[in-house]
């Protein structure tokens, strides 16, 4: 080891503190994307392996009912590779011990050879048996739910019949990764389940014997899907076909594609912010680092080192102090990202393993970033120290050139003692520098703004939805379109206050090249239960004989306005296309939705006064009794219960969250601290003599304490306002960048949002004065008699 | 003790100084006997090494004797606490150093008011700065001031407060020896006309001449104490 390198080391471990107050700005931003990234990578690779591995089909489509010969005829399509028929019953379900209504789907296992498609993955227990009647196998997030284990037995509501049924296995479905019940906007485990049953003994308790109502297919090697799904449809047209849809369409995998596009987004806008502030701060730190190394580098060239030497010399000790942020960022968000993935297998998505990978391409982004960042902050600055002369390097610096602050020029002065001065003419004197240092603790201040804004936003979100749009304490659902009457049977029972109706029919909505798949929602035009919000939220009335929609439904994805005709292509019933007006947009933060006025849809549909489903505001303490007289309507089907929804979304999401924001407020603090210190430490290595003297002079530690520190508490609170400006923006982008069909967050930022955000400069800034305090004692007051800087 | 030297300022007895530099243990003052009076210009005088500094920052309080006693006045400073010390320097000490240590930030008039204002009875500064010659430079800042400007202002921020001791260590170290001798004018003045006692560093012979007393130190032992019949004027000095 060379002579500078000795001194590299050596410089390193006297400034420590500094050293680790770096990394762990780097260690910050690197975590934050090693851990998003890594998090993203391994869901999809595990999302594509277990699609793979376990055949997820290609086309699904759903039907009235067919023969079961029909499916020789799908199955000769051209494009079709490989293709199984099913039986696929909504039913209710009953758990000992549980009384809230569940609602679930059985689907049929073939009694003939093995599944050819969507094939399970058992947890625990085995198949059913072909040909068994009572046999069946539950998915693992309702087993889990409800502590069901093979050999416990549960009861099934099928067709008006209540079929008691043993559990023998628990499985994974790549067709069910994300559960969520049918115009449920939120997974609820508990409440909803999906079952597997032997055909023929659930064909015969469904009224399917030697029929199905679903179909699966996987597509040959260069079939074009569109052609396959209008063959297809074609047949079944026959048969009550509801249409057929690919992959793109199927519902839990196209949940799981939008959670991974916000995953992504999430994966490229928070590292992008993080790391790209702390490469800012990496920069402004380390140039102002250098340049107080300005006497050795004159020292060294007086040695006669080369300018190549001497550069090379502070280049690697900024990369020595950035590859230890990056190993220790890459080991820390190696474990977060670990923990996120679990997180998010364990509660949102059902993945039977979880393959973590972590990309040596992520690694590499991390360490070019900061290495990046790093390397031009110092150059910068050896730059500039290296081209004084050498003589001139090692004279005593000239004294800085000072001039009276504005506030005194504005005759503030008398208010001013010396130490007061000192601190704003040492402000003003290099107000770059300053903005510098205040834009850095501005920028954690915002970091910890966006760490923390989720959570505010969701209960937001949440509310406007169950308190402003969907105020129904219950939703249910029919087994078939019924008649309008039926209403009046549920307003009389027991505990129901108040019922709309609603209908709603599956769609395909169309306008010009752009196309969505739907349900077109039917609802009374000033309904005091389920309502639609205008762009202030307030309740607005569905005008009559048009649709109206929600805004990203008409903005982003059919790219309509108000005026425009849309076409309808009803996926129900005879399958009338229609043209129907746009006549509003709608704001709703969670999901899309098409809203009509319920008439309108009957009309549209030539139908009478017909309803698919209910809205019910119930009574509080009635509900037991309600959900038994329910669950015993042979015509009623699922219901969703708002409070329950909402329970069980925050028991779910909110860990995600939760564990998200943890991890988010830890780095954002990491961050914080190493700006924060770093400035003031750096602050006292540029003025130590200085206030060294004034110790000699007489001054107390805390007066000069007031000068140093004074300084930083300035800079502190004046980045605090900045910092809010700095946060609404970081989260202005996560807005835009984070709109999905699934949810839009809203640019809600709390009061908590900002306390967290200035808490985090605060604590910094006070923790750092702790130590400089400490620091302050220790100054030697005989060296600077001797010295010059 | 003090009782004994009516006039005395600094008595020190018996100081003994070791520094431990790693596992080497130099001996910076090997057993000093000193009295200071009322009044006085006294010069150390000694090649670098010889223990003059130490000697100097123990008076003022910046150092404390591994061993023997000092006393300011009745106060013994030996065994006195961090803050006492710091009130010491505050009431009592003026200092000057070589490098002047202005605070760049501070305007001439501002850097001694930095000190008045933490003082019990101090001059104006302006007065202050008058008297050094530089009451026509009182809103310069230290960078468009010469060095010999920038030293005078440092005896005027060490005056003000109106010390009872002003310790100069090399305070013409870093000057030419015409701007100087200004310098040395200035002291010559300050201990003239306020009577306070000024204990001058130097390992310049040449200034030794301007003193009533001077004290030759070497490898921490006072080698000689010497007293000039007739002492010089600054104004004649030359080296």
């Amino acid at each position: 080891m060379n002579a500078l390198d000795r001194k590299l080391f050596r410089d390193l471990w006297h400034m420590r503190g500094q050293v680790v107050a770096i990394a762990a700005v780097i260690m910050g931003g690197v975590a934050t994307m090693v851990m998003s990234l890594s998090t993203y990578d391994s869901l999809v690779g595990t999302r594509d392996r277990f699609y793979g591995e376990y055949r997820l089909a290609d086309v699904f489509a759903g039907l009235k009912r067919a023969p079961e010969p029909v499916a020789e005829r799908l199955a000769a399509l051209p494009g079709v590779e490989r293709l199984e028929t099913r039986v696929r019953a909504g039913v209710k379900l009953e758990v000992a011990g549980f009384s809230d209504p569940i609602t679930g789907l059985i689907l049929s296992l073939p009694d003939v050879g093995e599944a050819q498609l969507n094939r399970l993955y058992f947890k625990r227990g085995r198949t059913v048996q072909p040909w068994s009647t009572d046999e069946v196998v539950v998915s693992d997030t309702f087993a889990d739910a409800h502590h069901l284990q093979p050999g416990d037995t549960l009861a099934a509501i099928i067709h008006g019949k209540r079929k008691t049924l043993t559990i023998v296995g628990v499985a994974v479905s790549p067709e069910y990764v994300y559960q969520i019940a049918p115009g449920a906007m939120f997974p609820d485990f508990k409440r909803y389940g999906v079952l597997w049953m032997a055909r023929n003994a659930l064909g015969i308790a469904y009224d399917m014997k030697g029929a199905f109502n679903q179909v699966s297919l996987t597509l040959a090697r260069d079939a074009n899907e569109q052609d396959v799904i209008d063959r297809v449809d074609a047949i079944l047209a026959d048969y009550g076909g509801t249409g057929s849809y690919g992959r793109k369409d199927q519902f839990s995998n196209r949940f799981l594609s939008e959670e991974l596009k916000q995953l992504r987004t999430m994966a490229t806008i928070f590292p992008a912010i993080f790391l790209g502030v702390a490469a800012f701060l990496l920069n402004v730190v380390l140039s102002r680092l250098i340049a107080l190394q300005r006497e050795q580098i004159a020292i060294l060239k007086a040695f006669g080192y080369s300018y190549a030497a001497i550069g090379t010399h502070y280049v690697k000790m900024v990369l020595l102090m950035a590859l230890l942020g990056v190993a220790a960022g890459v080991a820390l968000g190696t474990w977060f990202g670990q923990g996120l993935s679990h997180v998010y297998s364990e509660t949102t998505f059902r993945f039977p393993y979880l393959d973590y990978r972590l990309q040596p391409g992520t690694v590499l982004i991390a360490l070019a970033v900061s290495a990046l960042a790093a390397v031009s902050g110092t150059l910068v600055s050896v730059m500039r120290a290296v081209r004084l002369p050498p003589a001139e390097g090692m004279r005593p610096e000239m004294p800085a050139r000072y001039r009276t602050s504005l506030a005194e020029r504005l005759g503030l002065q008398r208010w001013l003692a010396a130490p007061s001065r000192m601190i704003l003419r040492h402000i003003g004197r290099r107000p770059l520098k300053s903005l510098l240092t205040v834009l850095g603790i501005a920028c954690a201040c915002g970091l910890m703004m966006v760490g923390n804004y989720q959570k505010g936003a969701i209960d937001f979100m949440v509310d406007v939805q169950f308190r402003q749009a969907s105020r129904e304490d219950l939703a249910l659902a029919f087994i078939d379109p019924t008649s309008g009457r039926a209403l009046h049977e549920l307003a009389a029972l027991p505990g129901v206050d108040f019922v709309e109706g609603y209908r709603d029919v599956p769609a395909i909505l169309r306008f010009g090249q752009y196309r969505h798949r739907a349900a077109l929602f039917g609802i009374q035009p000033e309904g005091r239960l389920h309502r639609s919000l205008d762009s202030r939220l307030k309740p607005v009335a569905v005008p009559s004989g048009g649709v109206v929609l929600t805004d990203y439904l008409a903005n982003d994805i059919l790219h309509v306005k108000p005026g425009d005709m849309l076409t309808v292509e009803v996926l129900e019933g005879s399958r009338p296309v229609r043209q129907v007006p746009v006549l509003g947009i709608t704001q709703q933060y969670l999901g899309v939705s098409a809203y009509m006025q319920k008439d309108s849809v009957n009309a549209l549909m030539r139908e009478g006064n017909t309803v698919t489903g209910a809205y019910l505001a119930v009574e509080p303490g009635t509900e037991p009794e309600l959900y038994a007289r329910l669950h015993d309507r042979p015509r009623v089907l699922g219901m969703v219960a708002n409070k329950t929804a909402i329970q069980s979304f925050y028991a779910t999401i909110g860990e995600f969250i939760l564990f998200y924001n943890l991890v988010a407020t830890v780095l954002a603090g990491a961050i914080g601290f190493g700006v924060v210190y770093n400035s003031a430490r750096i602050a006292l290595s540029e003025r130590g003599r200085e206030l060294a003297s004034l110790r000699v002079l007489g001054f107390t530690r805390g007066e000069i304490a007031y000068i140093l520190l004074g300084e930083l508490a300035l800079l502190t609170l004046a980045a605090i306002p900045v910092g809010f400006l700095v946060g609404v923006g970081l989260v202005g982008i996560l807005v835009v960048a984070f709109q999905s069909e699934l949810y839009r967050l809203p640019l809600i930022l709390t009061p908590e949002n900002y306390a967290m955000g200035a808490s985090v400069v605060i604590v910094s800034a006070l923790l750092s004065g702790l130590l400089l305090w400490r620091r302050l004692g220790r100054l030697d007051l005989v060296a600077v008699l001797k010295t010059r800087e | 003790m003090p009782d004994a030297f009516p006039n005395a300022v600094f008595v020190a007895r018996s100081l003994t100084k070791i520094y431990r530099m790693g596992e080497v243990e130099v001996q910076a003052l090997r057993g000093i006997d000193l009295t200071l009076y009322r009044g006085e210009l006294v010069v150390l005088l000694g090649p670098s090494g010889s223990g003059k500094s130490t000697l100097l920052n123990i008076l003022g309080g910046l150092d404390v004797p591994s061993g023997g006693e000092v006393y300011y006045l009745d106060h013994k400073l030996t065994g006195a606490s961090e803050a006492d010390l710091t009130r010491f320097r505050r009431e009592h000490v003026g200092f000057v150093f070589q490098f002047y240590n202005l605070i760049p930030s501070l305007t001439a008039r501002e850097n001694v008011a930095a000190v008045t204002e933490i003082s019990s009875a101090p001059m104006r500064p302006e007065d202050a700065l008058g008297l050094v010659g530089l009451g026509n430079r009182l809103d310069h800042f230290p960078a468009q001031l010469s060095g010999g400007e920038q030293q005078r202002v440092a005896i005027a921020r060490a005056v003000a407060k109106n010390p009872a001791v002003l310790l100069c260590d090399e305070p013409t170290g870093a000057l030419d020896s015409a701007t100087g001798v200004v310098v040395l004018e200035v002291l010559e003045k300050v201990n003239r006309e306020l009577g306070t006692l000024t204990v001058l560093i130097t390992h310049n012979a040449g200034i030794a001449d301007m003193a009533d007393r001077v004290i030759r130190l070497s490898d921490g032992r006072i080698a000689d104490i010497h007293e000039n019949a007739a002492k010089k004027p600054a104004r004649e000095l030359a080296w």
